[in-house]
């Protein structure tokens, strides 16, 4: 499984590759990284879409995470990749936008690593 | 006449004692404006420690694991990844600490001590608590961020938490003024746009130089400018900007102190605070302050 995290928090793939480290090891799972909104994109075109889940964060300078979402799921539909949002305001403003604009799934900050292997491991 | 004197002095020290607790009500107001900010910029170094602490717990287990088997490339490997961790785990305990410290330091009486500071360092950090704070304020919002800092500017010679003050107030009114209504254009490939811009200016003997005494060679300065997208100031309040209690802000929301205290931080400093604007285009302001 492919999986692109965005964050504007670059530490955010350290502690990926840590918390994944059997997954990576045992070639499970795959991660890119993207450290804005724009870059995700970047990769997406550069990647011919072949990420199967981007884990972005809402919160980001210039494109934030939303925008993200609205744009890979009208410009990739054939099928859009799997997008789990990831955000510090847990609010139901934040969800509703969310789910509106497509969004697979739903997490706030911090992230339960034990949650999201859990959840990654459902859709694999 | 002994009496007369006495009241003077009296309505004068009600005065300047007013006058200071006008400016700590503002001050305290834009430390409002920060909180959600702060709270942000914390929870993200506080989960990376949360985190890496835990993934070390792990990876002592395994280490012990693999201490048992005599695997010693593998104990190599693990106790190196368990170092790496503790860095980023000290690394972001001090960036939780400098952010606290910060805002200590933002909300404390001012000294009034200069200290050669980062100016570059300065706006960043306002500019990202800045940014925070709205966004967590209104969740909707949202604003390209443009910064252009001159690395030749070095050390200022400036009271940071007073200057910190100005920036601050520049980027909050600029993020205002891109999330107000826009224009009747109604233009949809309107992008909210705040620029922060720091500059080294130096004026060679030739130039501005020419007119001084001989043996000036040269005044450097510095300029630090906010810019917005936004509606810009209309004509007929430009000349008031500055004045005391002036706000466009509805009843409640603006104390009309921040620019006014601005400029009078600017000037305390040697420097220069000018607005430059247009209808319809957007607004720039231009801190300049010797270096």
């Amino acid at each position: 499984m492919n999986i692109l995290v965005v964050d504007d928090e670059r530490d955010v793939q350290i502690l990926f590759e840590q918390r994944f480290r059997k997954e990576i090891k045992n070639n499970e799972i795959e991660f890119a990284f993207a450290f804005s909104g724009e870059e995700a994109l970047q990769y997406l075109n550069d990647n011919n879409h072949g990420a199967v889940l981007i884990l972005s964060d809402i919160n980001m300078p210039g494109m934030s995470g939303l925008e993200l979402l609205r744009h890979i799921k009208e410009k990739y539909n054939a099928p859009p990749p799997l997008v789990m949002m990831i955000t510090a305001y847990g609010d139901a403003e934040n969800y509703n936008t969310a789910m509106r604009l497509g969004a697979d799934d739903f997490l706030t900050k911090p992230v339960e690593f034990n949650v999201l292997k859990e959840k990654l491991k459902a859709i694999q | 006449m002994l009496r007369k004197n006495k009241e003077i002095e009296s309505t004068l020290n009600k005065l300047q004692s007013t006058q200071a607790q006008l400016i700590q009500s503002e001050k305290m107001a834009s430390l409002g404006e920060l909180t959600a900010g702060i709270a942000h910029e914390i929870q993200n170094p506080l989960n990376f420690i949360n985190n890496f602490a835990e993934v070390n717990a792990e990876l002592i287990d395994e280490l012990n694991e693999s201490i048992e088997k005599n695997d010693l490339s593998e104990v190599k490997s693990i106790s190196g990844n368990i170092k790496d961790n503790e860095s980023k785990i000290i690394f972001h305990g001090k960036r939780a600490d400098a952010i606290v410290k910060g805002m200590l330091q933002h909300s404390r009486s001012s000294n009034g001590q200069k200290e050669p500071t980062d100016i570059n360092a300065l706006a960043d950090e306002y500019l990202r608590l800045a940014y925070h704070g709205l966004r967590a304020k209104d969740k909707t919002f949202n604003a390209t961020l443009k910064t252009e800092y001159d690395p030749a500017i070095g050390l200022i010679n400036i009271v940071p938490q007073d200057i910190g003050r100005v920036i601050l107030n520049l980027i909050t009114n600029a993020f205002y003024a891109v999330s107000t209504p826009k224009s009747p254009k109604g233009d949809l490939t309107y992008t909210p746009t705040v620029s922060i811009k720091t500059n080294l200016i130096k004026s060679p003997s030739g130039d501005l130089g020419a007119k001084r005494s001989i043996g000036d060679s040269g005044i450097e300065k510095i300029e630090i400018s906010v810019s917005d997208n936004g509606p810009g100031i209309p004509k007929s309040v430009l000349d008031k900007i500055f004045q005391p209690f002036f706000t466009t802000k509805p009843t409640g929301q603006g104390t009309g102190l921040g620019l006014s205290l601005s400029y009078d931080i600017v000037k305390a400093h040697g420097g220069e605070l000018r607005v430059e604007t247009k209808e319809g285009d957007g607004t720039e302001f231009i801190i300049s302050l010797p270096a």
